[in-house]
């Protein structure tokens, strides 16, 4: 066990999770993470989907990453990416028939998701694929985990439940709770993500980018045209 | 001549050998080269789409059998939950051909055609295909659908030979997408049973919802045709002549059962007036002339009035 989680794969598999998060340190995948955390168990599956994506075509491409020429790098890549995400898609009609047809068009998207891009590109071109794999299943749950939490809130606020079962009773059935229409459409998840990109900051300010300017005051700066 | 085919038999081998040879010496040798010489760019992006298309066709025919069969199985489950037939756990495919009929209707003139294998036919390939699909008119298309299959493929549940309801494939334009359903009526062609949608892409929680079982139940009873105020025959027997225009709408809030021409109106989505006024749409799109009003004319059965 110690032989296979050494030091450095502990490290790829654990900072993505909160001290390196793609979604809230990189701001990574935020389109996908909009558009799929309405419910639960779409979340979920989407999750699951990327976090494998991301390891394998982390894996595949860390172990060319020798033989790659600079000049097609990123289209190598792209296609290797292409190839797993269509793979997975295959595998989800075939297996999740259901789920599939939910998440529809955006475990294609997959491709264009950011942070297997991110990871291939800052990690995988690097490292062995050993690592390279650690890490893209670190990553993979440092989004899902976040992919996670803005699906509860999303849903249960929403329309009262979770995975699809009834927490809150809403009004409409005799219940108590009147559901936020708001937390069903896309820019909710802007709202959640940013609350928690906030607490993060507080919580480790070290996250928080530096003032890369400032903007100098009337009183001081030199003002007008010369 | 057995040791000459024992020859010719290692000649090939010998030689697929040296192929083989030659390419690991040529692979090494590529390899060996630097990174950004264009040999060895043009041999790694051959070989890596080689390997990334065997490996994606491999994945799409292995699984197609699977997925066609999730497919045809989803439709059947749609098929048997809008007759209100499906039972949880009862096998699928058993169900559906014990009781569901298919057959193929010609939109114009509401007749059956026994040439097309109604089976293997899809209305919605079909109406994708120029040779088997009509444009409509602009100002007939209120679903906003802009072309329909010449031939659409309706079910039939029968009882005792004689039909107890009829399922009729639907679709139309919502808010973000085209809503494809069922709508299943009763022998009248006139009384709801049910309806679902199988395929959509509207709003979760919101447009969404015309998927929820507890809306689609409201849509059990109500008549889709406007009837005349003074029936020719007792309560509840209609005959032709009283059956008038599509009249089926989504209002906004709650029907008031009270009133009169509730039997019309089924409760609007809350916060999805474009896929309410969507789902008003096909429906009355699907139920006129255009659609299936020639067909329900010749199928329902309602009494004549002998003048």
């Amino acid at each position: 066990m110690s032989a296979i989680l050494n030091d450095e794969t502990k490290k790829v598999l654990v900072t993505p999770l909160v001290n390196d998060n793609p979604i809230t340190l990189q701001v990574l995948g935020i389109c996908s993470a909009l558009a799929v955390t309405s419910q639960m168990s779409t979340s979920l599956i989407m999750a699951l989907a990327l976090t494998l994506v991301t390891a394998c075509s982390s894996a595949a491409i860390s172990a060319i990453r020798n033989h790659i020429p600079s000049s097609i790098r990123i289209i190598v890549q792209m296609t290797i990416i292409a190839s797993m995400v269509i793979v997975v898609d295959q595998i989800l009609k075939a297996f999740a028939y259901d789920v599939s047809k939910q998440l529809s068009v955006f475990v294609g998207l997959i491709i264009t998701n950011c942070i297997v891009m991110g990871r291939a590109e800052g990690y995988a071109m690097k490292n062995p694929p050993l690592e390279s794999f650690m890490d893209g299943i670190g990553n993979g749950l440092g989004y899902s985990l976040i992919l996670v939490i803005v699906a509860f809130f999303r849903e249960i606020l929403g329309s009262g439940k979770l995975l699809g079962i009834e927490v809150f009773k809403l009004v409409k059935d005799g219940g108590w709770y009147d559901p936020n229409g708001l937390m069903l459409l896309p820019p909710s998840a802007f709202f959640i993500i940013g609350l928690i990109i906030w607490g993060m900051r507080q919580w480790k300010p070290s996250q928080a980018e530096k003032v890369e300017y400032k903007i100098m005051s009337i009183a001081h700066g030199e003002g007008g045209h010369h | 001549m057995p040791k000459c085919k024992h020859m010719e038999k290692l000649n090939a081998t010998l030689e697929q050998y040296e192929q083989y040879r030659k390419f690991i010496i040529y692979k090494d040798k590529v390899l060996a080269l630097g990174n950004d010489s264009l040999e060895k760019t043009i041999a790694i992006a051959v070989s890596l789409c080689l390997v990334c298309a065997v490996l994606v066709s491999f994945a799409a025919v292995a699984l197609k059998p699977l997925q066609v069969g999730n497919k045809a199985d989803d439709m059947k489950k749609n098929i048997l939950d809008v007759a209100g037939l499906l039972e949880e756990g009862a096998n699928i495919n058993k169900a559906f051909s014990d009781k569901i009929e298919s057959k193929i209707v010609d939109l114009e003139t509401g007749e059956y055609v026994e040439n097309i294998n109604a089976d293997e036919y899809d209305q919605r390939k079909a109406a994708k295909d120029p040779a088997q699909s009509i444009a409509i008119p602009k100002d007939k298309d209120i679903a906003h659908i802009r072309i329909k299959a010449k031939y659409a493929k309706v079910f039939l549940v029968k009882e005792n030979g004689a039909i107890k309801s009829i399922i009729l494939p639907i679709n139309g334009y919502g808010l973000w997408s085209t809503l494809y359903g069922f709508l299943s009526l009763e022998a009248d062609g006139q009384t709801v049973q049910s309806i679902n949608f199988y395929d959509q892409q509207e709003t979760p929680g919101l447009g969404g919802e015309v998927v929820n079982p507890k809306w689609r139940a409201l849509w059990k009873g109500k008549k889709v045709y406007a009837e005349s105020d003074q029936p020719s025959l007792e309560k509840g027997l209609i005959s032709e002549a009283d059956i008038g225009e599509p009249a089926l709408s989504l209002i906004k809030g709650t029907v008031d059962t009270t009133k009169a021409g509730s039997e019309y109106q089924v409760d609007g989505l809350a916060g999805a007036t474009l896929t309410s006024t969507g789902v008003t749409n096909l429906v009355r799109y699907w139920t006129s002339n255009e659609g299936f009003a020639p067909y329900l004319k010749k199928v329902r059965t309602v009494k004549e009035v002998k003048s």
